[in-house]
């Protein structure tokens, strides 16, 4: 140290530009793609290009944890396969009751929506993706998915498992994919009470076993136990797909808004397979497009940066009442005419289908919550 | 000094990449906050012994890789290396001249200038990644610098 600032590069003439010049250059390149990277743009291609040369290095690095489960599996003993096995058997039963009335079910609602037939599943199709590696700190929750953009995988695409919602695709390249999962700090994904019909947002926290709902007024039905699902307002994922269930609530009469936490319905270090989803587009429950919603900044920069758009979109969504400067608070839960719980998509596509679901029993349409833009910056950091 | 034909690009290439896979491999979180700099300890040492293999392309380069591999802004840590070895080759004569250990301090002051300048585009950028752990980890990259300058001298013939 305390050695800067002499030398140069005095020593080094007759060999071309000096490293003055040459560190010059790099360092204005640096800064130029910095610069187009965080605008957006052409940078995406190239990136898109450069996923694909270090896809290969990425699998190298990850090589050995695959070998070493490879190993465990190639090993496992026939009691512990026995023991899967059973398990499996079990949840299969347990899931063939459940999905027993289905069709019944499904035919009942399209005879209460007025329609001759039933709805075809808003899941049009879906792709499973092998998990090549896992990161999960406190200031990235990310997974590294062997499925890119040549299996049309797109970014903001939902990335789901059989128990919930996952997250949604950030970056793609040709062959690989990262998904930001819900539990990253920089996430936020509009969510729905599936009891009481209360809408708000769930934030990443950044630990893989938590989610924060920041934005429920006191006075808001939310209790230990509910399952939170997609609201479908973000534009991103369907509605009613499940994502969590509240494990804390504490009310603290000097605040407004009710501490509530949230643990993720799927097991995100555990699984090893994801389901890529692609949602059929006029479908009640599809995901609201950011045209239907009408926002005046239509879409600045919607699709990409997958995390705090869907947040900052989905407000608009609630066409509820006059958006008095209250700073974050739960979107939607107002609006008495369009929440439907349970049933089916609400929400989604305001004007064509939906024949109002009849009369909802609303159970918290209090004071006027306005629609309070949770800056799209969020709780980032 | 040796000039062109004696310069050991396939070192530099080989071991930049070896930092590189270092560098990305998956560690368990523990392990994880310690692990210094492997990229930025080979772009120094081959900034200070062979200044003209790799110049300061091959640490923007490993830069650039490291970054996509990371996946935030593009070009960060390529502006962190490429500063380094820029530094490190204006300086290289003098520090040849110094015993592993003096370098030791040398690297200590570059390690913790490429966190800085990285870190400070995160904030810029409004992406952190990493916790502050990272301003312990140039400490270790110095004590490790001793052997790792031992061991890249092996790969090629000293001057």
């Amino acid at each position: 140290m305390a050695v800067f600032g002499s030398g140069g590069s005095r020593s080094l003439g007759g060999r071309g530009p000096s490293f003055g010049f040459r560190f010059f250059v790099y360092a204005v390149l640096s800064v130029v793609l910095m610069f187009y990277d965080r605008k957006g743009g052409w940078l995406d291609t190239a990136r898109y290009g450069l996923q694909a040369t270090i896809y290969p290095l990425q699998l190298a690095v990850n090589s050995p944890s695959a070998a070493w489960r490879w190993m465990k599996e190639s090993f496992a003993s026939r009691e512990a396969l026995q023991k899967e096995v059973d398990g499996l058997r079990v949840q299969l039963r347990d899931q063939q009751l459940m999905t027993m009335r289905q069709a019944a079910l499904e035919s009942e609602n399209a005879t209460l929506r007025g329609l001759n037939a039933t709805l075809p599943e808003v899941i049009e199709k879906r792709l499973i993706g092998e998990v090549v590696s896992v990161e999960t700190s406190t200031l990235r929750q990310r997974l590294l998915i062997n499925r890119g953009g040549s299996s049309g995988v797109y970014k903001a695409q939902p990335v789901i498992t059989g128990d919930g919602v996952l997250g949604q695709v950030y970056r793609i390249g040709p062959f690989s994919s990262e998904i930001i999962l819900i539990t990253d700090s920089e996430h936020g994904l509009p969510v729905q009470a599936l009891r009481s019909g209360v809408r708000t947002i769930a934030y990443g926290t950044g630990r893989s076993t938590a989610l924060e709902l920041p934005y429920v007024p006191q006075n808001f039905d939310m209790k230990v136990g509910d399952i939170l699902v997609t609201s479908g307002l973000d534009g991103v994922f369907p509605y009613g797909l499940p994502v969590a269930r509240i494990t804390r609530v504490e009310r603290d009469p000097t605040q407004p808004l009710a501490q509530i936490s949230a643990t993720p319905l799927a097991h995100i270090e555990a699984d090893r397979e994801v389901l890529f989803i692609w949602s059929r587009k006029d479908h009640p429950a599809a995901p609201v497009s950011p045209e239907a919603l009408q926002v005046e900044t239509a879409k600045p920069a919607a699709a990409p940066k997958a995390t705090p758009k869907p947040a900052a979109r989905k407000p608009a969504a609630a066409p509820s009442v006059t958006p008095q400067a209250v700073p974050g608070e739960a979107p939607a839960t107002t609006e008495p005419a369009t929440t439907e719980p349970a049933t089916t998509a609400p929400a989604a596509t305001p004007g064509s289908e939906a024949p109002a679901a009849g009369p909802q029993p609303e159970p918290t349409p209090p004071p006027a919550t306005p629609p309070a833009t949770p800056p799209s910056e969020g709780p980032t950091t | 000094m040796n000039m062109a034909r004696g310069e050991p690009r396939w070192a530099v290439a080989f071991t930049v990449l070896l930092a590189l896979i270092l560098q990305a491999l998956p560690l368990p979180t523990w392990l994880e906050a310690v692990r210094p700099s492997f990229i930025g300890l080979a772009v120094v040492y081959w900034a200070i012994y062979a200044p003209h293999a790799g110049g300061i392309f091959a640490p923007w380069l490993a830069g650039i890789g490291y970054d996509v591999f990371k996946g935030e802004v593009l070009g960060q840590n390529a502006l962190a290396l490429a500063l380094v070895a820029y530094i490190a080759m204006s300086l290289h004569q003098r520090l040849r001249n110094q015993t592993l250990v003096q370098q030791s301090l040398f690297v200590f002051a570059m390690l913790t200038l490429n966190e800085f300048v990285v870190w400070g585009i995160e904030g810029w950028s409004g992406h952190r990644m990493s916790t502050p752990w990272r301003w312990i980890q140039p400490m270790i990259g110095a004590m490790l610098w001793p052997f790792i300058a031992l061991l890249l001298g092996r790969t090629h013939s000293r001057a």
